[in-house]
């Protein structure tokens, strides 16, 4: 069974070589790269039941053992998060094959380098999950993004450049400082392999590991879109094709915030980081809704609900207890899908309706059925109510910040709580405007709230009408679907997060499946 | 652990100076400081396996004490192979938006003549890469004059370039 674990890297990446060699034929490039989703989602199912009943899954590359090679490893927190990935990259798949499907009449072909480069951001975001060494960790995360920058500048448009460079350039900021981080961790510990820093760190004076933690921290923080280092994230996103978008915004900030609870828990376990990250959570919400609030065009609306709603996961990451790694990890797999979902549901508003921006939407609620009661579970979802997902997982993080009692979690609660209502009004002006108002009505309509509200710089104003596939609904629906599962297995769902908290919050779990003989 | 000093010193200027041309809006000049900048970190990491020593043979003889510490070697050698593919990425990146700055959109397009042709008909009556040589050109020796050309603009026309080619 442990032979899984290289597979889901290994298999994107040949997918990606075999896809770019048949560049030519894009109905086998399709079914490729298909395939090779399908198949990494069923390995990581197995996986995922393999590790919930025998405990971790270690490999260790060619046979050499930790620390001297490569190790990777899979527990319950790495077997969940690549199911869930896997999920939201096939999903994402289907919708931009029904994209390229619809687009076929008036479009140039498809560019025949979207599904290799596709494949190989799968490939570094499967990587991410399982890498057991730090370096191994920078790899995967420059094979995704060096992805991401190739997907964000697809053909090559004035806007996309334009976002592509503020994006580009602040990653490798980011990248540079993971890279320097590590260079100091290998100073002060002489390895690299994560369980082993684990065990040497404990030895390093005090004001040394937090150094080391915040290096890592900060530049885990640019990819996780924390804020004050959320800024690039509403003027990247939104330009890129909206499957793009989709999983950009699913997956990639979630990688950040992934690598986060890494450090938190196995790597830096005795680095006092509560307040601080009590603060940034809690300035995160507010300042991210904040800024939803005033937008306009609905892409970048939702970038910004995504900036504010990883607030919560790092107020749980922050809490530190069982009980909130539990609902951490639980909301997590939530937001990965109602926020994917919801790019979908947004790439097909601009396909019905012809633009994102609220002040030229109108009348979608009988132009589009479907898209509407897709909007409406997702928008309700994602802002909390009962008795959904989003719901369940802001009551247990809520919970558990009770639970820890001190002034600073009831301040957080509190931002969170209304965060979570300022989210609702923003998706709820959404389904008014886009919806609800009827299409006559948007021609000289007027209100100061509306006036207010900024619109997408690149906006030229233009409304564009495109034929939507039923592939690109279902695909949507499908997700929608999955995140309705989320609440209905919740019960379920909620005692794997726990098994995976336990295993997180115990750093000798880790260890131990890597060096099960003793520590070197 | 003992290090170079000449090393520390070279980093540190290198970030500084990396760092300070990255700042700058032009995006060749970011370029540039990212590559000071990355390689002020594979020093750094090299910083970091201590003083020198024999190579990282085994042979059998050598006492390990004497062997120089070989991970941070692997390292650089992975990050300066990311960091060139990535610089690969950022010249054409730099190019694009350098083409789209001095000729817009329209510079993908074929000129008006040549609408409603089959992409045979037009493909025979000229070779598009002359043309494409012939304005880039005409425009780099434009651009000559005005430094900083290739900062990500926001009008994406410029009318005296575009008068030239008419």
């Amino acid at each position: 069974m442990n032979a899984i674990v290289p597979l889901v890297v290994m298999l994107p990446l040949l997918g990606a070589a075999v896809a770019l060699t048949l560049g030519k034929y894009p109905k086998i490039q399709i079914a490729v790269s298909t395939l090779v989703l399908a198949t990494v989602a069923v390995l990581s199912i197995m996986l995922l039941v393999h590790v919930d009943a025998n405990g971790p899954a270690v490999v260790h590359v060619g046979g050499w053992e930790a620390p001297f090679g490569i190790v990777l490893v899979a527990d319950r927190l790495a077997a969940i998060m690549l199911v869930v990935s896997s999920l939201m990259l096939l999903g994402v798949l289907i919708f931009a094959v029904g994209q390229g499907i619809a687009d076929r009449d008036s479009n140039p072909p498809p560019v025949s380098i979207f599904h290799p480069t596709y494949l190989v951001l799968a490939a570094g975001v499967f990587d991410a999950f399982v890498a057991g060494d730090l370096f191994n960790l920078y790899v995967a995360f420059e094979m995704l993004l060096a992805a991401s920058y190739v997907l964000l500048t697809l053909g090559g448009t004035g806007a996309r450049i334009r976002a592509g460079v503020t994006y580009i350039v602040v990653s490798l900021m980011s990248s540079i400082i993971f890279v320097a981080s590590i260079a100091l961790i290998y100073g002060a510990t002489g390895t690299v392999t994560i369980a082993l820093i684990s065990e040497r760190v404990r030895d390093l004076p005090p004001n040394i590991q937090l150094v080391l933690c915040l290096a890592l921290l900060v530049g885990f923080s640019v990819k996780a879109a924390l804020f004050p280092l959320s800024f690039w994230l509403p003027d990247s996103y939104p330009t890129a094709p909206a499957p793009v978008t989709a999983v950009f915004a699913g997956l990639l900030t979630k990688v950040g915030i992934y690598a986060i609870i890494r450090v938190d828990t196995v790597l830096f376990v005795d680095v006092p980081l509560q307040t601080p990250l009590l603060i940034v959570a809690a300035v995160t919400m507010v300042v991210g809704i904040l800024g939803a609030v005033a937008q306009a065009d609905i892409k970048r609306l939702l970038s910004f609900t995504l900036v504010s709603h990883i607030g919560y996961m790092v107020f749980g990451i922050a809490i530190g207890s069982e009980a909130a790694t539990t609902a951490t990890i639980y909301y997590v797999v939530h937001h990965i899908v109602v926020q994917t979902a919801l790019f979908l549901v947004a790439g097909l508003i601009e396909r019905v309706g012809g633009s994102t921006s609220l002040s030229r939407l109108g009348g979608l609620l009988t132009a589009a059925p479907v898209v509407a009661v897709l909007y409406f579970i997702g928008a309700l979802n994602l802002g909390g109510i009962p008795p959904f997902s989003g719901f369940l997982g802001k009551v247990g993080l809520f919970r558990a910040g009770a639970e820890s009692g001190t002034p600073l979690d009831y301040v957080v609660i509190a931002a969170g709580a209304a965060t979570s209502l300022v989210t609702l009004y923003a998706l709820a002006r959404v389904w008014n405007m886009a919806f609800w108002r009827r299409r006559r009505e948007v021609e000289g309509y007027s209100s100061s709230l509306m006036a207010s509200l900024s619109e997408n710089p690149e906006d030229d104003g233009r409304v564009a009408l495109k034929t939507v596939s039923p592939l690109m609904v279902s695909a949507t629906a499908g997700l929608m679907a999955l995140t309705v599962a989320l609440t209905v297995f919740a019960g379920p769902l909620f005692g794997l997060a726990e098994r995976a908290a336990e295993n997180v919050e115990d750093p000798s779990v880790y260890v131990r499946a890597v060096f099960p003989e003793e520590v070197p | 652990m003992s290090a170079s000093l000449t090393l520390v010193i070279l980093m540190g200027v290198m970030y500084a100076v990396g760092i300070y041309v990255m700042l700058e809006r032009s995006l060749t000049r970011v370029l540039i400081g990212f590559l000071l900048v990355g390689n002020a970190t594979n020093i750094l990491i090299f910083i970091m396996s201590g003083g020198s020593g024999r190579p990282p043979l085994v042979t059998g003889t050598a006492a390990d004490a004497d062997i120089v510490d070989p991970i941070p070697q692997v390292l650089m050698l992975t990050a300066i192979v990311i960091n060139f593919g990535i610089t690969a990425f950022l010249l054409a990146l730099i190019y694009r938006s350098w083409w789209l700055a001095q000729l817009g959109e329209e510079g993908d397009t074929l000129p008006d003549e040549h609408k409603g042709e089959t992409e045979a008909e037009t493909e025979s009556s000229f070779d598009p890469l002359d043309l494409d040589d012939a304005a880039v050109h005409e425009v780099l020796r434009a651009s000559d004059e005005r430094p900083d050309d290739d900062a990500p603009a926001r009008s994406t026309h410029d009318d005296t370039t575009r008068e030239e080619r008419s």
